[in-house]
Order: structure tokens, then sequence, then C-alpha cells
């Protein structure tokens, strides 16, 4: 299939527990090694083991870091898994796989079905847990990889393995290149040539593991949280680092706790951040109402999952926006952050501390499982210290801890730094901080409060517009879409339509209505049944989108599915 | 009663009724800070919702009066994050036990050196009069309205049970004795629950002065604490409360020594600076 594409979507398939997450990571390794371009979307059904998993990697000359209907190889590694991708796959996918994992009824109806004995070859060597070592061996062959490079991997990856478990897993990949070579020779797949951008000086990464090297970047030195789908491994993650970084992690009872002591941990000088899903975050609204009576910083993530209640655990969607912008009782300031790419994912959670400790506020980062369990690449980050510090005051004997500002921003003290007190009541509370029940007290500290919403205004992230400046058409999306409507616009042919992309979603830019009206006409992009952010854009502006394009089945937008959306604008 | 340098220069405007037990403990508590000499500035009152949960405003010191039934996740973090401060928590039954029974239980199991004092008089005030999870059988109330007849939650045995690291049971009818209480308590290293029984003047008559007096004891010198089955034993009796340090267990370690940050420094989380080189080294690693 000669198609001039300078992409390949690989797509394996199988069952819980069959390491295809180990494989994805050692053949995204492999590919950038090679000088090429690499993304991978995973999709998970809930549950340990069995059932059907997949990740979709695509290797690419260029940036592609979306998610493609398109599947150019499928391999399946068990009965069932060809079934499940029945409608993707098509007469140009190339399916390889052992004979045991191709169901006779997709044999001769003109699919190209390479069929390769790796469950025996893997035997032979000592086992299935080779498996993942053949097939690499296949792609490196495949693709005309330099050997010694893919051995030298493979050797750093497996260096604490012992002696002969190397040797075997070098013997494996031998065989899966040998196999590989001989496909590369019949010509039925083409190859992506090298990037022509290079990935070497870039870092290969998944999306929970940019929020939380974020995170620390920004200073964060306490997590308190409770374990959901898909925010998980942001926890992980943060167990993982807190040795070298002296971070207080701690797997709390419920997500009530959770929230109550990362609020106090910044009382007492802390920089605390939860991580979480849209369940978890329910039960933390108290706490988020919480931050803001005692205008505390805090940082919550929530890395959606389509609701209601248990929903889809392991699906994506963006359906918690309203839900983030409206919790919590009473009336408080507060900042949502929703980054589109890693870079974004990276800055913003850096940037979440910061603001929080600024303007003493709680900041929701909002993500989803599509950013969360995608790797892909960040061409390197410039990190300095002035975002990791706190923002405080040492007190003295007339510390008052909600004293009355012009910009509402009252110097923050902790306790035991200085000679004064510092106290916080969630109860209304004079500038000293003590129960108040008189009225004017009252309005003077809810004017505090709000007046922190004006003072914020020069640290509003702008929505970032890409494409022409003169765009007949605009598109506006925030969070995890960007990536692939840039793509589908490009794929679409459409020279006419811009995408304005909303990292920060509240506060609302000032600028959104002005870009409206100079389209002719406007789409919204989202991955919910509601629009929630065109009713947000609705709230403050009044405007309608001509087209609403909403996906909630569990699953991220395809390249495929918004270029054809974009074709048809008027 | 003497002054106390945690008294304000100003009395403040107090919001419990006359003849309320807090008065008692507030008193306890004073003088239990001032016979221990703890410097002002390092102490942190901790509390939830109710009107013992008001006691922190009554007290010259920090404080963080979060939401009800929260008071020991905030204490823990405060604690983890700047070792070198007092907490102290202090909140009723219906915000300790109720509320925040699932926050109880997890303190007794990561043990905090945080002291909670738990104001216990077997009733809801602030809202009222309703039963409390500590409330006797039989007990009326406008919500039960036949009879309190769920099983009285009893903190001292679930303590004892979880091998919590200090607890004790006081009465706020003897000031010295409590104060004597609360002083072991603050001075042992780990989790220290003090249940205090109180009357409440206003809604509890069952459970007035004189029923505590005539149906409470105190344990005698030659009690061993350390011994968990006669702990046990002595927090399980419920005809007449034993009073006095129930149970120390000194073996396990406090929450913050378990911690990563504090390994090998005690320095509190405000005073570290983040290694820029190595975050750098890191993302620099993960590119080769």
């Amino acid at each position: 299939m000669k198609n001039g594409r300078t992409d390949l979507s690989i797509v394996l398939s199988g069952e819980a527990g069959q390491g295809i997450q180990t494989l994805e990571r050692l053949l995204m390794k492999m590919f950038k090694l090679s000088g090429r371009h690499v993304f991978s979307y995973s999709e998970f059904m809930s549950r340990i083991r069995g059932g059907n998993n997949s990740t979709e990697i695509r290797v690419s000359s260029k940036r592609a870091d979306s998610f493609l209907d398109r599947i150019d190889v499928f391999v399946p590694f068990g009965p069932g898994a060809m079934a499940r991708f029945h409608e993707r796959i098509t007469g140009d996918t190339v399916v390889i796989g052992d004979p045991a994992f191709i169901e006779d009824r997709y044999r001769g109806i003109g699919y190209t079905v390479i069929e390769i004995p790796f469950l025996e070859i893997a035997k032979e060597i000592g086992g299935k847990t080779f498996l993942n070592l053949v097939i690499m061996g296949l792609f490196a062959g495949l693709f005309g990889i330099n050997e010694d490079d893919v051995h030298g991997q493979v050797r750093k990856q497996f260096s604490l393995a012992a002696a002969g478990v190397i040797e075997k897993n070098i013997e494996a990949l031998k065989k899966g290149i040998e196999a590989g070579r001989g496909i590369a020779r019949s010509g039925n797949i083409e190859i992506p040539p090298e990037a022509s951008h290079d990935v070497s000086g870039e870092f290969l990464i998944n999306g929970a593991e940019i929020i939380t090297l974020g995170g620390i970047a920004g200073g964060c030195n306490f997590v308190s949280s409770y374990p959901m789908s898909p925010s998980t491994d942001v926890l992980v993650n943060f167990a993982k680092y807190s040795g070298e970084f002296d971070i207080v992690v701690e797997q709390a009872e419920d997500e009530i706790c959770a929230v109550n002591m990362a609020i106090a941990s910044w009382y007492a000088g802390g920089r605390a951040m939860v991580t979480t899903s849209g369940g978890g975050f329910a039960l933390m609204t108290e706490g988020l109402s919480l931050a803001g009576a005692l205008e505390s910083p805090l940082v919550i993530h929530v890395g959606q999952r389509p609701g209601p209640a248990t929903g889809m655990p392991t699906r994506t969607e963006q359906g918690d926006l309203l839900f983030t912008l409206f919790a919590g009782h009473g009336e408080f300031p507060r900042i949502i952050y929703a980054p589109g790419n890693y870079s974004q994912g990276f800055d913003l959670t850096r940037k979440a501390f910061h603001m929080a400790d600024k303007y003493q506020v709680p900041v929701i980062l909002l993500t989803d499982q599509f950013f969360l369990d995608s790797y892909g690449t960040v061409p390197g980050v410039n990190v300095d210290n002035s975002m990791s510090a706190n923002i405080i005051t040492e007190t003295d004997s007339g510390y008052r801890r909600y004293q009355v500002t012009e910009s509402g921003i009252s110097p923050r003290g902790i306790p035991g730094y200085g000679t004064g007190i510092v106290c916080l009541d969630s109860d209304e509370h004079d500038e000293g901080g003590y129960i108040t029940e008189d009225f004017a007290v009252r309005v003077a500290q809810v004017n505090k409060r709000m007046r922190k919403l004006q003072s914020m205004g020069p640290d509003s992230i702008p929505p970032d517009l890409y494409g022409p400046d003169d765009y007949m058409c605009l598109v506006m999306s925030w969070g995890s879409t960007l990536n692939c409507i840039l793509e589908a616009i490009t794929a679409s042919g459409r020279s006419d339509i811009a995408l304005l992309h909303y990292s920060q979603v509240h506060p609302l830019h000032e600028d959104t209505k002005r870009y409206l009206e100079r389209a002719r006409f406007t789409a919204i992009v989202e991955n919910n049944f509601t629009s929630q952010f065109g009713a947000l854009i609705r709230m403050h502006t009044g405007f309608e989108f001509n087209r609403k394009i909403l996906k909630y089945n569990g699953m991220p937008f395809s390249v495929e599915e918004l270029a054809e959306e974009f074709k048809k604008f008027a | 009663m003497m002054s106390s340098v945690f008294d304000f220069d100003q009395p403040p405007d107090m919001a419990w009724c006359p003849g309320c037990g807090n008065y008692d403990i507030i008193k306890a508590v004073k003088s239990a800070f001032d016979d221990l000499n703890m410097p002002r500035e390092r102490i942190v009152m901790v509390s939830g919702i109710g009107q013992a949960a008001k006691m922190p405003q009554y007290i010259n010191a920090s404080f963080f009066n979060g939401l009800h039934g929260r008071s020991l996740p905030a204490a823990t973090a405060i604690k983890a994050s700047n070792p070198g401060l007092t907490v102290v928590v202090e909140s009723g039954d219906g915000c300790t036990y109720g509320e925040g029974g699932n926050h109880f239980l997890a303190a007794l199991r990561r043990n905090p050196d945080i002291t909670n004092l738990v104001h216990d008089n077997m009733v809801y005030g602030l809202t009222k009069g309703q039963a409390s999870p500590t409330s006797r059988r039989g007990f009326k109330t406008p919500v039960q309205t036949t009879g309190v007849f769920l099983e009285p939650f009893n903190p001292v045995a679930v303590a004892v049970a979880m091998n919590a690291s200090f607890v004790a049971r006081a009465f706020s009818g003897d000031i010295e004795k409590t104060k004597e209480i609360i002083k072991k308590a603050i001075m042992h290293k780990g989790y220290s629950l003090v249940d205090i029984l109180h009357p409440c003047v206003t809604f509890n008559k069952a459970n007035n002065f004189s029923w505590y007096k005539s149906n409470t004891y105190y344990l005698d010198d030659a009690y061993d604490p350390s011994n968990r089955g006669e702990a046990l034993k002595k927090s399980i009796e419920m005809e007449k409360l034993p009073l006095g340090v129930l149970y120390i267990n000194s073996v396990n370690k406090t929450f913050e020594e378990n911690l990563a940050p504090y390994k090998n420094s005690d320095a509190p989380l405000y005073l570290r600076k983040l290694d820029i080189d190595k975050l750098m080294r890191i993302i620099d690693a993960n590119i080769k």
C-alpha cells in the first residue's frame, strides 16, 4: 500500500495483564531512538485481568499527537482481539499475528493477514514472557532500525535482569527482527521516514508523569489523595519521587480527608495538591468551599472520566467543567486550567501552585483519561525556582490574617514563622480570623475575597489562536482536544478554519467575544453531551455557536471524524 | 484561677451556656499549657464545628477552625508539614466520633504526634439536643423520640483495640485532675486521645454533673497503663466509667517519623527549597 503517508498507526490489542503496556513503552522508545516522532493512546476495560485492552502507537515523520481511527498495522495478542476492532480493521490494514489469535472468519476475505508463529518462537526461547521482545524485534526489522541500537536499548532496559535472561531477550529480539525484515521485503507496509524535527532532545512521557513533574517544579511537597482512575498514576508518581524531593505522600482514608489535609498543609507552610476524578472531587466540594472561606491556596487535579456516578471508570470525557466551576457552597474566586498538550500540562501544573499561592485561591487542573494515559514527547522544559517558593510573610504580634487590602490579598502568615499568631476560621471572620456576625465586617470580607478576581486579571492566560488571523470559521475548544483538532483542520484541507483553544477556562478571558464576532461560522468541540464550555461562553457573552461537535461514548475524538465535520462547515 | 499567657487583653464574648462544662475544660487546657511553659507561637489549636469546637476562639494562640468532622485530617497535615508545632485538637463527640468517625479510625492507625481533646457530653448541643454517638440507650430527644436504641460508641475501647498511642478519659468537673491528664497527653509522643466527659446543662438532663460524679471513678496508682489486656477490660466498663490514663503504647513510630521528608531532617516544609538541578537531571535522564 503506497500511500505517501508520513505516519504509521500500529494497534496492539490483548487481554489485561499480558504486558502490552511494557511492549508499548519498549516500542515507543525504540521508534523515538530511531529518530521518529511517537505518540500513543491506551484504552482499557475496568478490570485487572482479561477483557480487551489496546494501545495505538503512531510513528510519524512530523508531530501527530492525536487519536486516529485508521489502523495500518494490527497486532492481536489473544483470541477476540480482532473481533473487538472489526469496524476499524479494513482492507488497508495489515494484520500481523500468531495463527492462534486470528479467527478463521478473517482469512480469505480481503484482509492482508500475515501469520507468524510468535507463540511458538517465544516458547522455543523459554516461554510466553519473551513474546514482547519478539514483537519488538518484528518492528525493529520492519522499520530497518539499526540492530546494535536496539540491542543496546534492551540491554539497558533489562540491565538488572540475570545475564541468562538478557541473552534470551536478545535471542527473542533477533527472531523478531528476522520476521520483520521478511515483511519489509514484501513491501506491504510503508515505513515513515525519520522526523524532520530533532526528536533526540525531547522527552518521552505520559500525562500523569508530566502533571507530577510540573507539580514538583511548582514546589509541591505534600500530596494527599485517595486512588481513583484515571488520576491514580499522579499519586503513584509522586510516591515514586517522594524520597528524592522530600514530598509527604499520604493515601487518605477518603477524599474528604485528602482535601482537608491539603488545605491544612498549606496553612502550616506546605505546598499541597490532591489528585482525583469526578466522584472523588464530589466528596471534596465542602473542602473546596473551605479553601474559599479560609482563602487557602490549594491545587486540585481532576482527571475526568465519564459519569454520572461510577460511569465508565477507565474511559475519557470532558464532563466535569461546569461541576468544578460551580462546586462548593457560597461564593469565592477560583481558577481552572485545562492543558491541551504535555508542555501545557507541565507549565500549568507548575503555575497552578504559584497562582494558588499568589492569590490564595483554589486552582483546579482539569485533565482526562485521554490526556493522562497517552504517551508523547515534550520538547524540553525550562524551569527555575520562580514558582516553587512559598509567598509568605513573617508574622509579628499585630499580625492579622485577613487584613483588608486594596488587592484583596492579605499577607499570608503561617504558624511558627514569626512572633504572631495565625487564626483561620471557616465561619465568617474578622480581620484577625475570629468569628463574627457583624454585617459590615461580613460585607468587607466578601468584597475583599471577590476583589481578587479583578487582581488576577493580568495573570489570566489568554486563549491561543491557531491558524489564519483572518479566519472565516472559528473552532473553539478547551483541554485535551487541542492536538486532534489541529491535525483534523489540516486533514480537512480547509485553510479558512482557525482554532481558538483555552487552557484557562475560568475566569473566562475577556477577549472571547471579540474572537467570536470576527468569524462567519463558529463551532465548538467538546467531549461531552451538553457542550459545557459552550454554555459557559453563552453565559458570559450571549453567543450561540453555529455548530456543536460533541462526543460522549467514552473515547476521545479521532482525527478522521473531526476532519469530516470540518469539511462540512458552511 | 490565675491569669494565663493564653488569655486575651479583652475577654472574648463566649458562646457557651452559663454553667457549661466547657468553661472548666478551657481552664484545664490553659493551665496545662502554662504549666508546661508552652511557647504561645508554637501552639496550633485545631477544631471542627460545634460548641466545643469554638474553644480555639477563646485561647490566644494560632488556630485552624475548619469543617465539621474534619479536624483530625487537618491536625495530622499541620503536624506533618511542621513537626515543630504543638498541635492540639479540640472538638465534640459528634464532630469527632460521628461526622469524623472515619478520620478518628485513621488517626488511631496513623499515630500523628498530636493531642486530641474530645468534649464528650453525650448530646448534640449546637443543633439543639439530638443524640450523639456516645448517647446512652434510652436517652430521649426530639429526634430519638422513643429513646436512643443504638449501641453507644465507646471511643476509649476502640482506641485501645486499635493499639493507640495514648488513651485517657477525664471529667471536666475535676479541673485539676483533667489538667494533669491533658499535660500527660501533650507530653506523650504520638496520638493522644483524651475523652473528656462533661455535662451539657441545656440539652442533657440525664447525664448531669451529679450523674458523672456518681458514675465515674479514678484508676488507682497501681494501675499499669502499659498492659493492653487490662486497658481493654477497663475501657469496656460501662456501669461506672474509669477516669485517668487507660493505655499507653510507646512502641509505634509517629506518622511524621515515617514520612520521606523527615528521614534525614527535622526542618519544616516551609524551610525546604526545591532542588531544581535534581529535577532537571531527572528530566534529562528521560531524554537519554
